[in-house]
């Protein structure tokens, strides 16, 4: 074998032989791909064979059946008559509505947290470390079930509801705010919310392209902010300025009419964002600290004030650091909100589950779950690695 | 897409692996009787914590009528009451656990309907208690009738029969509630007893146990009239192993065969000198009903002497002699104008 290589001026002929290493990878890539496949064939042989002598049924037939359960919270219309297919799609609506919500107010809550933490103010930046410390170290389910727990046990029974201004009612079952009634004027008010905020974004880049080509800056806060509430308010009075609203009306158990924030939607929400919130401050702070101390100086040095130091050189080159571990954490959100069962929030392991036990469709249930799940997660990490990319480093 | 194919792949895999694969063995055809025979202990699945039904006591043994129905199991199976392990379950888990061969047969106040016999690999082998759903309010909200029940909101268990009835219920009567699902029972019941909910459904018996064991206050708590569903609560076993199912049915009709006769623990002995041929057959005195079964001619006599009829076994757990106490109902002795009627033993 070792002659192969020894002898002879003439390159050696390319032979087959175990010394060469390209040789060796691809045989143990074919070694190893094929234990995984026989692997996979195995066990989903496996489970067919099974579920066939038990004479178990399989199959997503069972998705276009009538459900016959409720749903107690729902973003669109659910009855019992409706088909199970609808009832997973309402789950994953109620996921979707709990992780953004969450990802949005723990990004919040945790840059503030991590911005404090490093504060020259003493007292702001223990309290900050303490807040990270307790806050992380105690398991989700707890974070959960006290936050349930505090709800339902502390809050009155809807006859006797706080009522702290009018319309509103505060009770264990829930918050009852005043809602915009079906006329045509709240259509247009948040048709202007949305121009508003395509507007703002618009106005934002020609205000950069502008800076670069003149050196003029824009004050574009105010600009949004006026683009953001003023055309609502516009949309509002076009349609003739209606002010009833659908205020909510204790009936028979309960209030009727108006929006409500559940407890168990609450109970999840400040579990899952005051939770991942420490994690996203100590991202934020390493960002920050990241940052080497000369831009800082530097910075200073040119003239720039703090506001403009930190959003024009200090954040750009922190986020770079945050970007990575943040996605680890806005997956996290994501997948810590199927903790919501415990609670009786309805997400989707939750109808899932009450699916499967409905029809006995245990695998294509779960099958469902993973399902969702994974497009949920490659989408947040689609998205926050071409955010990633965008905001990298261009080197020249 | 190669990596997300891959990885739904790798998924698909596991769940297999997780539900299924593992435990091809032991359910293979006509294997239960001599895979539990040969293990020499009985793997039972039982509620997690159901007064009177299956629920640790204070000494962190199981007590209830379920629980009762296992040990009856192993006493037939083995002339010993306590060869059996029991596997708390909760009710989304139950139906899965049997169907995957983790445990030998379900007593876990399981509901017979045609679906979990006929679509889900399962077989039903008998009525342990018959129930119906009803519905538990407080007092203060001075509800007389579940008619009055609009607009209400309903803590309930996911995963049962009850979230369907409760729905059709409604909608027969036309009338709106909210839901609020929860998968463990200690933490419906939780949420209930905070004033989560106006109303908690569950079968009759569940609420009464619930009310009796964990109300703060159980006078301030009162059960409708109306019982909307028909609610046939017995054991199953899985399909593919007829001898199993043989057992299990029978030592449940043994138990209400033997109150029937008046054979309790504590006159079995002295019952084997009976003159009555049917008490004579059922306790093994004249041979062959224990051999058909495959088990030793001493099976009921076993079943009787260490876990009592089934008239001992409701008061102890659910009747007089608990805290449930209640009323026999339509699980009296069809001579008294109930519904049990075990098939004879002969």
């Amino acid at each position: 074998m070792a002659s192969a290589h020894g002898t002879g001026i003439k390159p050696p002929a390319r032979r087959l032989t175990w010394n060469d290493p390209t040789v060796r990878a691809v045989v143990y890539q074919v070694i190893a791909l094929g234990l995984v496949a026989f692997g996979v064939w195995y066990l989903v042989s496996n489970t067919l064979h099974n579920l066939e002598t038990r004479k178990i049924a399989s199959g997503f037939d069972f998705l276009t059946r009538e459900a016959g359960f409720a749903i107690g919270e729902s973003p669109i219309y659910f009855g019992p008559e409706n088909t199970y297919a609808r009832a997973i799609l309402v789950g994953i609506l109620n996921t979707l509505r709990v992780a953004v919500v969450g990802i949005i107010l723990a990004t919040l809550l945790g840059t503030i947290i991590g911005i404090a933490r490093l504060s020259k103010n003493w007292l702001l930046a223990k309290i900050a470390s303490l807040y990270v410390e307790v806050m992380r170290n105690i398991p989700l389910l707890l974070h959960l079930f006290f936050w349930y727990a505090l709800i339902t046990e502390i809050m009155p029974g809807p006859r006797d509801a706080l009522n702290p201004m009018p319309g509103v009612f505060i009770s264990n079952r829930g918050i009852k705010v005043p809602s915009p009634t079906d006329h045509f004027a709240f259509d247009l008010a948040a048709g202007g919310f949305l121009l508003g905020l395509i507007l703002s974004v618009v106005v934002a880049q020609w205000a950069k392209k502008r800076q670069e080509r003149t050196g003029l800056t824009f004050p574009l806060m105010w600009s949004s902010l006026a683009l953001i509430l003023g055309l609502p308010l516009l949309g509002w009075l076009i349609g003739g300025a209606p002010t009833q609203l659908d205020v909510p009306v204790l009936r028979g158990f309960n209030f009727q009419g108006g929006a409500t924030l559940t407890p168990e939607y609450a109970a999840l929400l400040a579990g899952l964002v005051i939770y991942t919130a420490g994690f996203i401050a100590e991202v934020v702070r390493s960002g920050i600290l990241a940052v080497s101390h000369g831009q800082w100086e530097a910075a200073s040095a040119l003239g720039f004030t703090r506001g403009r130091l930190l959003q024009l050189i200090v954040l750009p080159q922190a986020l770079r650091v945050i970007i990575p571990p943040m996605t680890s954490q806005y997956l996290n959100i994501t997948k810590n909100s199927s903790l919501a069962i415990a609670i009786g929030y309805p997400d989707i392991v939750s109808i899932a589950n009450t699916t499967l036990n409905q029809t006995g469709q245990a695998i294509e249930g779960i099958l469902v779950i993973m399902g969702v799940y994974l497009s949920i997660s490659l989408s947040i990490s689609l998205f926050m690695n071409w955010y990633n990319k965008h905001i990298a480093l261009v080197e020249r | 897409m190669k990596k997300v194919k891959a990885t739904a792949f790798a998924v698909l895999a596991m769940v297999a692996a997780g539900s299924v694969g593992m435990a091809a063995s032991p359910a293979l055809a006509g294997a239960t009787f001599d895979a539990v025979k040969a293990r020499g202990i009985l793997q039972c699945g039982v509620n997690t914590a159901l007064g009177g039904f299956s629920a640790p006591d204070s000494k962190g043994e199981w007590q209830g009528i379920d629980v009762d129905v296992c040990r009856a199991v192993a006493a037939a199976m083995f002339g010993d009451a306590s060869k059996v392990r029991f596997s708390p379950l909760t009710s989304q888990a139950r139906l899965t656990a049997l169907q995957s061969g983790e445990i030998d047969m379900l007593s876990r106040n399981t509901t017979l309907t045609l679906q979990r016999d006929a679509a889900i690999g399962l077989n039903p082998t008998g009525v342990t208690f018959y129930d119906g759903q009803g519905f538990l309010v407080p007092k203060k909200l001075n509800v007389k009738s579940a008619k009055e029940l609009g607009g209400a909101t309903v803590c309930v268990q996911s995963g049962s029969t009850t979230e369907l009835n409760l729905a059709d219920y409604f909608r027969a009567q036309k009338m709106e509630f909210k839901p609020v699902v929860f998968e463990k029972l200690e933490e419906l019941v939780a949420a209930f007893f905070a004033g989560r909910c106006d109303v908690y459904t569950s079968d009759a018996s569940q609420l009464a146990s619930g009310r009796a064991l964990q109300a703060p206050n159980p006078d301030d708590y009162v059960i409708l009239p109306e019982i909307i569903s028909k609610e046939p609560l017995g054991p199953f076993v899985r399909h593919g192993d007829d001898q199993w199912h043989d057992v299990v049915r029978w030592s449940l009709f043994a138990m209400i065969e033997a109150e029937e006769y008046g054979i309790t623990s504590k006159n079995v002995d002295e019952m084997l000198k009976s003159n009555d041929p049917n008490v004579k057959r059922i306790l093994g005195v004249t041979p062959g009903m224990g051999k058909a079964l495959g088990l030793d001619d001493k099976w009921a006599y076993n079943i009787i002497k260490l876990v009592g009829n089934y008239g001992e076994s409701y008061e102890r757990n659910v009747g007089s002699g608990s805290k449930l106490n209640l009323p026999r109902g339509y699980n009296a002795q069809w001579s008294k104008g109930g519904l049990l009627y075990a098939w004879p033993i002969r």
